[in-house]
């Protein structure tokens, strides 16, 4: 794309027409998007730093944290595993139904978050499938850990693989083939030559996938139980916050995961200007 | 953010020198079933032990029949109001400069990076009746808070970024010629705007609100809070199938499960159509 200046007026807007859209756009962001944003902070800090402080060390809020921490540290590699293993078979090599696939792996981003936590309760449930069978052997999958990692996997499953099917198919593989010629193993070839290449891609795709990971709440809620202290993670902790009217209590909370999300935008900013070309095309504007 | 990846069409198909393709393959299959696939088909398969009368009685209950309309109303609702808004916002940004440009447009982002709760509880408290927003508009005798239309609130916040992103890059690729030939051939900057500039967006900012509204029918976490939840008036269809499921009636939270998992294949398979349609006619 080239920088032309251009002294004409001809494909510039009227000043007044500039200043009116400008309007528009700076005042629906900052009414729909800017203002719940410092509410969130407003109301954490309403009773001053302290009591916040308090909210957020008290031990059921602790466990919150711990939790969600827990579940993306064991949800984001796995599916930043699954990932790249995808995006190796997609992008390097030809086969029938790609496109099927691809679309296949992009399902969960088109399914409701509470249909995602449902249907992990209708297989391992009470009545589900393997309900009966799991409660005979004393296995908890719903109510428990491995539900809520279950149900967070579910709904980050396309994130790593749709950022880099695309940027490695971008790439090709002439690079992947010269290292395998000159007698690489499949892993050095992957380790030496594909993985610096995809570096920054990869790292755009888990920063995405970590922050839906630790902000899930629908599907997570459908699978927890909502047992405080064990099965609540931070998310599910500020709603039971707020539906006890403790208010100062769950903005408190709310600050930390909107701080998460502030650091998450500020990092995918970064990468998108800085790393343009290494990762997917489809975030280059 | 579209739904399908296009691969550039090699001529002739060699087969890759490369080592790992069954092994990658295998983890990919094996993975996408055992967490997406299969637990996708127990939800189809579970609706039907009472026979398709035990669905059809489930599905045209009037609780259900008024979620259903709620989640799909309110979403296509929010989806328009984006559709409105998103295409000024990006436009804004592609073609303006002005201080902060790079703080807006980080924060266009900010639906998708926000955990659903956080923002359900912000918009709540905002359109409260003594809330910020809602205290204002209360004095014009408008409720949002705790009624349909926080429903609508809600589900156009977490819309705007699918728009805005969609036309963006198609935006920025534009070429500027066309617009120029219009201006020389005399057409005032409004008819250049609604006759050259608004029929080349035409297709993304369709596939952009098409997105938005996919998102907003499954959409809970913001939701609930703002809505109030009274049933058959503001209850979305996700939040019934959670109530059905507390009442352990796993029958009818799965029939609504697939009705809503059915409706939103439909609506993507029309998209890809579409897609595909635009695509063949540039």
């Amino acid at each position: 794309m080239s920088k032309t200046k251009h002294p004409r007026s001809a494909t510039q807007d009227h000043p007044l027409m500039r200043v009116a859209l400008c309007a528009i756009a700076i005042g629906f962001i900052g009414l729909f998007l800017l203002l719940p944003l410092a509410t969130v902070f407003l109301q954490a800090l309403k009773q001053g730093y302290g009591v916040a402080l308090a909210a957020i060390t008290e031990p059921d809020a602790l466990a919150a944290i711990r939790l969600t921490l827990l579940v993306a540290a064991i949800a984001v590699p796995l599916n930043a595993a699954f990932g790249i293993a995808a995006s190796w078979a997609i992008a390097k090599f030809d086969f029938r139904g790609k496109g099927i696939l691809t679309s296949l792996i992009d399902l969960p981003f088109a399914v409701s978050p509470v249909v995602a936590g449902l249907i992990y309760v209708l297989i391992f449930g009470l009545q589900g499938w393997f309900g009966p069978e799991l409660r005979n052997h004393g296995i908890k999958i719903i109510f428990a850990l491995p539900g809520i990692v279950l149900a967070t996997m579910f709904v980050t499953f396309p994130f790593v693989a749709r950022e880099l099917i695309p940027l490695m198919a971008d790439q090709g593989r002439e690079e992947e083939e010269a290292a395998a010629t000159l007698g690489a193993s499949g892993f050095q070839t992957f380790f030496r030559v594909t993985l610096p290449n995809i570096k920054w891609g990869l790292l755009y795709g888990v920063l995405l996938c970590n922050a839906r990971a630790m902000g899930e709440f629908g599907a997570v809620s459908v699978v927890s139980g909502h047992i405080r202290g064990l099965t609540n993670t931070m998310p599910l902790h500020v709603e039971v916050l707020y539906n006890d009217y403790q208010f100062v209590g769950a903005f408190a909370v709310a600050s930390l995961l909107a701080l998460l999300a502030i650091v998450t935008l500020t990092f995918k900013s970064f990468l998108e200007w800085r790393y343009a070309d290494e990762i997917a095309a489809a975030h280059r504007h | 953010m579209s739904l399908t990846a296009t691969f550039p069409k090699k001529k002739n198909r060699s087969r890759s020198a490369l080592p790992g393709f069954g092994l990658s393959m295998g983890i990919t299959i094996f993975y996408l079933s055992a967490i997406v696939l299969i637990p996708l088909a127990a939800l189809v398969i579970r609706p039907w032990s009472a026979g398709f009368d035990g669905f059809w009685r489930i599905a045209t209950d009037h609780r259900v029949l008024a979620a259903l309309r709620l989640s799909f109303g309110a979403a296509a609702i929010g989806a328009g109001i984006n559709a409105v808004f998103g295409p000024i916002v990006a436009w804004v940004l592609i073609r303006y400069r002005f201080p902060g440009k790079r703080l807006l447009d980080a924060l266009v982002d900010l639906p998708f990076a926000l955990p659903t709760a956080v923002a359900g509880i912000a918009l709540s408290t905002l359109y409260a009746p003594q809330g910020w927003i809602g205290e204002p508009l209360s004095h014009l005798g408008i409720k949002v808070a705790y009624t349909p239309l926080g429903v609508v609130v809600a589900l156009t916040f977490i819309g705007l970024p699918f728009v805005v992103r969609t036309l963006q890059p198609v935006m920025a690729d534009m070429s500027r010629d066309a617009e120029e030939a219009a201006a020389t051939l005399g057409a005032t900057r409004l008819q250049t705007i609604s006759r050259v500039v608004l029929p080349m967006l035409l297709p993304s900012l369709i596939t952009g609100t098409a997105l938005a509204f996919a998102r907003a029918v499954g959409e809970y976490g913001s939701v609930i809070f703002i809505a109030g939840n009274l049933p058959a008036i503001s209850e979305i269809a996700p939040l019934l199938i959670i109530i059905k499921l507390e009442q352990y009636d796993y029958a009818a939270a799965a029939t609504i499960g697939v009705i809503m998992l059915t409706a939103s294949f439909v609506f993507i398979l029309a998209l890809n159509v579409l897609q595909n349609w635009a695509a063949s006619r540039r």
